[in-house]
């Protein structure tokens, strides 16, 4: 069968194909040229995936001195012997003709992508220069960082051997932030990264706007797929009839911001009724009285004009959690930056939680486990007299990482003081941060903007200095450690060569250490000996760790009837029902509901997620994942498409609240989606010229997203609340 | 005689596309091309709907009209298990199995030669699955020998509801969908 192809791509296609098989050839020709003899036959090396942070555990194949195939290490525990469909695909990074190959210096205005390639010696002396700069005038606080990815630690250890620690992550304010916080605020802790999530043992799984199956946290995706296999019943409440809605007994088309409402009536439902473990409620619980005096009045009737779920299903639903409790998991969610009143809605997921007894409990939330693995010993990072610069005078009082929003916020103010530069490590900040005209003018402020990536991104093209980093086939990489079911390290080591002047992530940070004259903290010469050092500290072998990609650690009990250890670092050592942190810092103790501004009259609220094939905006050029998607399109009801006029296939501009117009996008007519909202994939709509085979395809989500609403709690940007019209593109 | 064939559970496949990009890789299947896809297939108005996503491909028929059209001989049934084949150097890319086959299973491949789905009959003389089997996150694919009453493929036709597809063109395919 062939792809869906308008004759245009596919002659771009066939140029696209030639230059790509020039480009392997040639990476590998030069060593035939050499006197090293062409590679023979097949081998295989393990290592692990880097197309998302799950970082699966993962097997190459070389045929012939090729990359040939990747599958999943059977060892690992995340994969399980299975890649999702970005990590099979994930080869094609290598070849992708649109890579960064050497290291660039701006010639021109920032975002004009005019460049001269130049050495690493020359970038790396540039960047320390303007950074010694810095430092002098500013302090080395001036000097910030965002960072995603288990590939940004040696960053941070250089920057915090520097001497800032104005170090963001966009997963914070941006993704999972406001999830952890209304976790912490209840259990002392949060759901994880690897989420601590039993789906394997659930009974009943419910997911708000959670849509796993179309994100393919790999694991997370086997165990649902295992376990609607097995008949669990599975409760979806999404404005989109997503795959994981179509897998659903229960499907709650929830009318978009309106969650929390459905939240607090099913605990109304829970409490009313007396459906909840009152002996795990009772041993655990702190303020469980003035909890349920908070919630008397938010019944199943209150929340139907609210949520549009009628009072029956609503009963039906809690009764059904509530039936199959403590294997009932109230999915925690991952990216929860929705409508600014986030924690708070996350703290009422954590609550459900609580009712059912699942933390800690089979079928729920686990107590995750790690490996013991000492840190390389290094001198004591210095001290800063500065606070952080994203949270002036703790206006966010419940954020426990930095805000990357408030690092830009103080880019532009200079409020507490002026940040004057920037490294961005493995983040596309222009399309990861909302209000991408906010990001710029911070830009503008800057000295020196630094962008550490594998392709030339979007916040790429702003930067000064772009130093290209070799793709996770090509490099050693720090441990990966994840506490998780089952305790593991694993391994990433090279499987082939970079093709052209890119270098691994610890030699970029290594050497620019060296130039900064802070070389005593980085006291190995190379990252084998530094790998090395640690697993023998941990009383582990490399060989092994070589041979096998992974070592499993002992299996210590995981849930609280098992012996895993009950500890709940909150203030009254409980599950918090009631909060007495929140109340004393002026916040709702208990979550309280807010209606979300409707859309105005013609418009539809705007809602993104992900497709199962690409990551973030970070793999559209990779050839073989842009074959399995090539590009977005904006889902609207079919009811609505039609009074519009339009029909599946045609090309629409989004037109936001700001006036703000999308690149064309294809519309998607179909019954699975809410009429208020509107939706699309994340991470389309490339504006970098350089992403040549990416730029221009679909429309960006990113760019559409000017209007945020900040979560007073914690500092998180709630996206969802933008709204836009369809004008339709002949 | 064996009689290859796969038993896909709908209940379980997210559509995901891992069993494309896997059997892009697996066999070098040229950009732009793929030998297996992904069809969603659904019913009702919103809110109250059915989805049901298929991982589909060359259906390896008991009767393929690919092979009783092909003028050179180059379509035919492999001894081993009833696979559906083309015999690249025979192919004369005159595009009749193209034509006749009911699935649009088949491309012409860009050096000339009709190409589609083998099964991974190369994999599956190792002893392996295909690639898209082996991959498959949510493990929605079987495949084994129908004719085995012994096989996981025949035990879960014998224990859930299914269908094929088009079955009404007379092919008899081998691939199976539980519902």
């Amino acid at each position: 069968m062939m792809v869906n192809l308008s004759r245009r791509r596919f002659l771009k296609i066939s140029a696209a194909t030639m230059a790509a098989a020039g480009a392997l050839d040639g990476s590998f020709h030069v060593m035939a040229g050499s006197d090293k003899p062409v590679e023979q036959g097949i081998r295989t090396v393990p290592t692990f995936c880097n197309l998302c942070f799950w970082e699966c555990g993962a097997i190459a194949t070389v045929r012939d001195g090729k990359l040939w195939k990747i599958e999943g290490n059977p060892l690992d525990p995340l994969s399980r012997g299975r890649l999702c469909p970005r990590g099979t695909g994930g080869i094609g990074a290598q070849y992708d003709p649109d890579r960064l190959r050497s290291p660039l210096l701006r010639v021109s205005e920032r975002g004009q992508e005019k460049w001269k390639a130049v050495t690493w010696d020359e970038a790396l002396a540039y960047v320390a220069d303007k950074m010694q700069k810095i430092k002098t005038e500013h302090g080395p606080e001036s000097f910030a960082a965002f960072i995603h990815g288990l590939g940004g630690r040696f960053f941070k250890h250089t920057l915090r051997a520097f001497g800032t620690e104005n170090i963001a992550a966009p997963s914070f304010a941006q993704c999972r932030g406001p999830r952890d916080v209304g976790f912490t605020l209840t259990f002392g802790a949060d759901a994880g990264s690897l989420e601590r999530t039993d789906i394997e043992n659930a009974q009943c799984l419910v997911l708000i706007g959670s849509h796993i199956g179309e994100n393919m946290h790999n694991t997370q995706v086997q165990e649902f797929a295992d376990a609607v296999g097995r008949g669990a019943t599975v409760i979806v409440a999404d404005p989109r009839f997503s795959v994981a809605g179509s897998k659903a007994k229960y499907y709650l088309p929830i009318k978009p911001g309106t969650d929390l409402a459905l939240l607090l009536a099913w605990m109304h439902v829970i409490v009313e009724e007396k459906l909840y473990d009152q002996e795990y409620v009772d041993k655990y619980g702190f303020g469980f009285e003035q909890f349920v005096a908070e919630i008397q009045s938010f019944t199943p009737e209150w929340a139907y004009p609210e949520t549009g779920i009628d009072p029956d299903t609503i009963r039906a639903t809690a009764r059904e959690m509530a039936r199959y409790r403590p294997a009932t998991l109230i999915h925690p969610g991952r990216h929860s930056s929705w409508y600014g009143n986030d924690a708070q809605r996350s703290r009422a997921l954590a609550l459900l939680n609580a009712l059912m007894g699942s933390w800690g409990r089979k079928g729920g939330l686990y107590i995750p486990a790690g490996m013991s693995l000492p840190d390389y010993p290094f001198p004591p990072y210095p001290k800063s007299d500065k606070p952080l610069a994203d949270n002036p005078n703790n206006r966010y009082p419940f954020a426990d990482e930095v805000i990357s929003t408030g690092i830009r916020e103080a880019t532009i103010t200079g409020n507490p003081y002026p940040v004057k530069g920037w490294l961005v490590y493995a983040t596309n900040l222009i399309n990861s941060l909302p209000n991408q005209a906010e990001t710029i003018r911070a830009i503008e402020n800057l000295d020196l903007l630094v962008v550490v990536d594998t392709i030339p991104s979007e916040i790429a093209c702003w930067a000064d200095v772009v130093l290209p980093e070799s793709i996770y086939l090509e490099r050693y990489e720090e441990l990966h450690a994840e506490p998780f079911r089952h305790p593991f390290i694993a391994l990433r080591q090279p499987v082939v060569p970079a093709p052209g002047d890119q270098k691994p992530n610890w030699w970029i940070a290594k050497t620019l250490a060296q130039k900064l004259g802070l070389g005593a903290y980085y006291p190995w010469n190379d990252i084998e000996e530094y790998l090395r050092a640690r697993l023998k500290a941990g009383g582990y072998s490399f060989e092994d760790l070589k041979r096998d990609g992974i070592i499993r650690g002992p299996q210590p009990p995981i849930y609280f009837e098992d012996g895993a250890p009950v500890a709940f670092d909150t203030p009254s050592r409980k599950i918090e029902f009631y909060s007495v942190q929140l109340q004393k810092a002026g916040f709702d103790p208990v979550p309280k509901y807010t209606p979300p501004e409707p859309p105005p009259p013609g418009s539809y609220r705007l809602l993104f997620g992900r497709a199962p094939m690409h990551s973030f905006s970070r793999t559209q050029t990779n050839p073989l994942l842009l074959d399995l998607q090539d590009e977005n399109a904006v889902w609207v009801n079919a009811q609505e498409a039609t009074r519009l006029g339009l029909r599946s296939g045609d090309y629409v501009r989004l037109r936001n609240q700001d006036g703000q117009v999308s690149n064309r996008v294809r519309v998607k007519a179909t019954e699975r989606i809410h009429p208020d909202c509107v939706y699309m994939t994340h991470g389309w709509g490339h504006t970098s010229k350089m992403l040549r085979s990416a730029f221009g395809r679909g429309a960006s989500d990113a760019q559409m997203i000017t209007r945020y609403k900040t979560d007073p709690l914690m500092g998180g940007t709630g996206m969802n609340v933008n709204f836009v019209t369809l004008e339709s593109e002949a | 005689m064996s009689r290859f064939g796969m038993v896909i559970d709908t209940r379980r496949c997210v559509g995901c596309h891992d069993c494309v990009v896997a059997c892009k890789t697996e066999n070098g299947v040229p950009e732009g091309y793929s030998r297996d896809w992904i069809t969603e297939e659904m019913h009702g108005a919103f809110p109250t709907l059915q989805l049901e996503i298929r991982s589909e491909r060359c259906n390896h028929c008991d009767n393929p009209p690919c092979v009783s059209c092909c003028p050179t001989g180059a379509s035919h049934i492999h001894e081993r298990g009833g696979v559906v084949l083309v015999t690249h150097d025979k192919c004369i890319g005159c595009k009749a199995c193209l034509a006749a086959c009911p699935y649009d299973a088949r491309f012409i491949h860009p050096d000339g030669y009709a190409d589609k789905c083998t099964f991974c009959i190369h994999r599956v003389e190792k002893g392996l699955d295909p690639a898209c089997v082996s991959v498959c996150p949510t493990h929605c694919m079987h495949f084994g020998d129908l004719d085995d009453p012994q096989s996981e493929v025949s035990q879960l036709l014998s224990s859930r509801p299914h269908h094929t597809l088009m079955s009404e063109a007379g092919t008899k395919p081998c691939i199976y969908y539980l519902t």
